[in-house]
């Protein structure tokens, strides 16, 4: 069992990746001195007074001292002094840690249950952390639903995203050529950037949000200059030239819908997505509902309006735009036993009719019909893994 | 057993009382409704004991059935990651609400302090009796809801159709309740918030008798300090529970009038302020904590004293920490919301306070140790949990001071470090002092001797299971291992699999205290007076006392001079030489 806590983890703190890490770092080794330096006193003049004074004989009458005014001050200021010396330390890093320097990268960080969304000035957006290395990132916290907090234990780092607020924290994660490797799943030939090597650490969800708060896991990822650049530019434009069944095959995974929503039948928090189109539905009101397209793009964009009977109104909104709400519906016709590839739905007019009004829609909508006429399987999807999926 | 000649009851002097005038509050009443509307105080102390007693059983089955989950990384129990998720989450929120509302913050006042108060001040009762028997009722009324809520829980997973029938049951917010999650839980958070304000008012009910028959009911030659220490303890204890449960109260019906009247106050998307529902809460939970621990300390004082046969070194000084820490404590709620996004300012000065409860605390340790110096030291069942206090106590304390260290807490908040920390604090220190004050007062309460060899046992399983369990979760979240997780990253599994296995010691130690005390119970042998040789009010009339308490009302002396009394190896226990009693006279003089 020693063996194998030797070889977990170590005992003390996880390697530091930031640049305020190692002042955390010192504070909590000189603590821990400190703490040893009382343990083994306090722990030692117990076991010996134990010992040495062990009763005798039931009627030993000891004397000694009641009080002593000089003793009692004498244990009292030394401990006063080193607590107080602490808390400026503490005092000091912390507000080393919640200062952003004012030249940071900014990162939107949207959280809800249960998953993240980290949005780059260039609009892009994914479910992991990419950020460049030896230069400030400043995350700005927001979160859909209930308090969620952001934690980076290499980053020494942490941060509640607090519904109804932003709140703001800052790493600078200095390149460190020991800890950077190229993640070999991820490895895509065409795409120089995944050849390079990154620096990866834990990302967890710190402050308690339901079901899947412990699956509310990602990563962060740590760049050189070149490779963050080549990665800002494919995130920002991953959608080009790809189906939209497959854009919604890769949104289900990284905007949460895997969360609550299965691909195989089973009820999770939400209703599963297989053989869901065309179907008729029952809401908790009585009503019975065609799923089609206006329907879904209804479920989609405003979650609680109507809700399927045997379910609570529990999902969060999660801000898509008109292409992906498009792409989402094509995937889930995909899900469909009955969906052949080639049938172009009746449903497309409603479609039409929804998204007329914004001029960016027409080309999406000539997508969907494309890419249904195209036929896409799902196979093809996992070949095209784009570039931020594991 | 008739075989054997029945040990007499003895007074203070070593003397056999006449078996007709041996009154005892046990059987001075017969039938139920004797014990149910009883205004005795020692009789209430008693049915609060089996009912903490029936809900630590409770929360410990949850304990052991979410150490039971965490064995494996993944899902262990059900396959199915929602109901397995969600499994784990009620369990460990009802393992929190129970030991913290329903075990902990009772477990001592309620029972030792109810059965000893009155008793240390040479008292008939408390105060106010119909208010003690008040506030079991209340216990009782608020436990009634959080098994509604189980119950309801319950039913739900054998029949599903029933939510659609009266709603969610159990409970998966966390014993925090925080908001916004439990404005939206679907769960039946409403009716266990209502169960923890019910709760309160047994707490409340408890503390305004405790003040109040301090300062009325203390007799001639008691001055305030001359009160035995777990005394003062009770009194700081007290304060803090009438200044500060009706915050709680008010925070839980605010919550309630969010859920059921949708009127905005902590959840942003109706206009309110999830931090605000923080600070509100912490206003009270924290103190909490010192509700929890200060009446341990007192427990501690006594045991010490008593065991190391010397009188108690800086009396002055440990009543004092006492209060320092129960006003200091109202000053430090904010260092639980390090990480909410309060002012650097709020938490500069939070964090400054929390630093400064560390130096009352460190008194005492020294007190205490002090106190063994040069002494007579009997390691009987209760010295060993008082040592394991003080060994607990320590590690508890100081890993503390990494979490109020600003910097340093951003890490380690909301992690396994912070599970640990409030482990060794409220279950490991207050634990061992109510399991010490049991062993040392049961001759006491039920008059009857227990096997020493099986309770030491079961002092070292606990020991051990205690340290095994928690100890490893300080390295866990040092490392960032996140807390009120269900499933987790392969590399933190080892520290969970050594954390469940020290559960189970922990468990079986618990069961061998019970064992023991249940054992006493049918086969122990009448204990003298005094058994350890103490010299608080207590110990000055029969055991089990009378219904009366006292035949006549002992002279107050100094709580920690122990030369009054001889051994007498005959009944195993300490008498009065009936020349050396110390007149009223000298107590006033002293």
């Amino acid at each position: 069992m020693i063996v194998s806590l030797a070889q977990a983890q170590g005992i003390g703190m996880p390697v530091p990746a930031s640049t305020y890490a190692n002042e955390v770092d010192w504070l909590w080794n000189f603590i821990t001195w400190v703490s040893l330096f009382f343990t083994v006193l306090i722990m030692g003049l117990m076991f010996y007074f134990v010992i040495k004074y062990k009763r005798k004989h039931p009627d030993e009458r000891p004397h000694g001292m009641h009080h002593n005014t000089a003793l009692e001050l004498g244990w009292s200021i030394p401990p006063l002094l080193i607590v107080l010396a602490i808390f400026v330390w503490g005092f000091r890093g912390f507000l080393d840690i919640t200062t952003p320097p004012a030249n940071s990268y900014e990162v939107l960080v949207t959280s809800y249950k249960w998953g993240w969304s980290f949005t780059h000035p260039n609009g892009g957006s994914s479910d992991e952390l990419h950020i460049p290395a030896d230069r400030p990132v400043k995350l700005v916290l927001e979160s859909q639903d209930v308090i969620h907090s952001l934690f980076v234990p290499a980053f020494r780092a942490k941060k509640d995203c607090v519904p109804g607020r932003y709140n703001e924290m800052w790493f600078e994660a200095p390149w460190n050529p020991q800890l950077a490797e190229v993640n070999q799943e991820r490895v895509n030939p065409e795409k120089a950037w995944t050849q390079a090597p990154t620096m990866a650490f834990d990302l967890y969800c710190a402050e308690y949000c339901g079901t899947s708060h412990s699956r509310m896991i990602t990563m962060v990822y740590v760049h050189q200059q070149e490779s963050f650049e080549a990665y800002l530019d494919d995130l920002a434009n991953w959608m080009e030239g790809m189906p939209p069944a497959d854009i919604g095959a890769r949104l289900y995974q990284t905007k949460g819908c895997i969360q609550c929503h299965s691909l195989d039948g089973t009820s999770g928090n939400g209703p599963t997505f297989r053989n869901i189109y065309g179907t008729e539905r029952v809401m908790t009101n009585g009503e019975r509902v065609v799923a089609d397209n206006n329907y879904l793009r209804q479920s989609i964009l405003y979650p609680n309006q109507t809700i399927v009977a045997g379910y609570q109104p529990v999902m969060p909104r999660i801000n898509l735009n008109d292409v992906e709400v498009a792409g989402l519906i094509a995937y889930i016709k995909t899900l469909s036993d009955d969906y052949t590839g080639d049938q172009v739905s009746v449903d497309v007019d409603g479609v039409e009719e929804t998204e007329k009004t914004d001029p960016g829609v027409e080309a999406t909508t000539g997508a969907i019909i494309t890419a249904e006429q195209t036929g896409q399987e799902q196979d093809n999807i996992q070949q095209e893994t784009p570039p931020d999926q594991e | 057993m008739s075989v054997i000649p029945k040990p007499a009851v003895t007074d203070i002097f070593g003397k056999p009382v006449d078996e007709q005038k041996a009154d005892n509050y046990l059987t001075h009443g017969r039938g139920i409704l004797s014990w149910l509307l009883t205004l005795d105080h020692k009789r209430i102390g008693i049915m609060y004991m089996v009912l903490v007693l029936a809900a630590f059983f409770l929360g410990g089955v949850f304990a052991i059935v979410l150490r039971t989950e965490l064995i494996t990384p993944n899902e262990t129990f059900f396959a199915d990651a929602t109901t397995n998720n969600d499994f784990y989450n009620q369990s460990f929120t009802l393992h929190g609400a129970v030991m913290v509302f329903m075990f902990i913050i009772p477990a001592i006042p309620a029972i030792l302090g109810n059965f000893m108060l009155p008793l240390m001040l040479g008292a008939k009762d408390v105060a106010f009796p119909r208010l003690n028997l008040l506030s079991l009722y209340c216990y009782l009324a608020g436990s009634a809801f959080f098994l509604w809520v189980l119950g309801k829980g319950v039913l739900n997973i054998l029949f599903p159709t029933l939510v659609g029938v009266w709603g969610g049951g159990g409970l998966d917010t966390g014993w925090t309740f925080y908001t916004p999650y439990s404005t939206d839980s679907t769960t039946a958070v409403t009716a266990a918030t209502a169960g923890a304000f019910v709760l309160g008012f047994s707490s409340i009910l408890t503390g305004v008798n405790f003040i109040a028959s301090i300062h009325m009911l203390r007799p001639k030659g008691m001055g305030w300090f001359r009160m035995p220490l777990f005394l003062w303890a009770l009194y700081a204890t007290s304060i803090i529970q009438i200044l500060a449960t009706p915050v709680l109260a008010i925070t839980l019906l605010l919550l309630i009038a969010e859920r059921t009247l949708n009127v905005g106050i902590f959840d942003p998307a109706l206009g309110g302020d999830p931090v605000l529902y923080q600070h509100f809460f912490w206003f009270y939970s924290h103190p909490a904590v010192y509700i929890m621990i200060l009446p341990a300390m007192g427990v501690i004082s006594e045991v010490i004293s008593v065991f190391s046969r010397k009188h108690i070194f800086g009396y002055g000084f440990i009543a004092m920490s006492s209060l320092a820490i129960a006003i200091l404590g109202f000053l430090v709620w904010g260092h639980h919301m390090f990480t909410s996004g309060q002012s650097a300012l709020l938490s500069a000065v939070f964090s400054l306070i929390t630093m400064t409860v560390a130096i009352p605390s460190a008194i005492k340790v020294f007190n205490w140790l002090t106190t063994m110096y040069r002494g007579s030291i009997l390691l009987a069942t209760p010295m060993l949990y008082a040592i394991g206090f003080i060994w607990l106590f320590t590690i508890g304390g100081l890993t503390g001071v990494f979490l109020g260290a600003l910097s340093v807490d951003l890490h380690v908040h909301d992690t396994y470090f912070v599970v640990a920390h409030f482990h060794y604090v409220m279950v490991g220190s207050t634990l061992f002092a109510f399991l010490a004050g049991m062993h040392y007062w049961w001759p006491k309460m039920f008059g009857k001797t227990y096997s020493e060899k099986w309770a030491k046992i079961g002092f070292w399983l606990i020991f051990a299971g205690f340290n095994l369990t928690f100890f490893i979760q300080f390295v866990a979240g040092s490392q960032g291992m996140p807390r009120r997780y269900a499933t987790y990253p392969d590399q933190f599994h080892i520290y969970h699999v050594i954390s469940t296995l020290g559960s189970y010691v922990l468990t079986v130690g618990l069961f061998v205290a019970l064992g023991v005390w249940i054992h006493s119970l049918i086969y122990g042998r009448q204990t003298p007076a005094n058994p350890w040789g103490a010299n608080a009010l207590e110990w000055h009339t029969t055991s089990p006392p009378p219904h009366h308490n006292f035949n006549k009302t002992p002279p107050a002396t100094d709580p920690y001079d122990y030369s009054h009394w001889t051994y007498d190896a005959e009944l195993d226990g300490y008498v009065l030489n009936e020349d050396n009693e110390p007149e009223e006279a000298e107590a006033a003089h002293a």
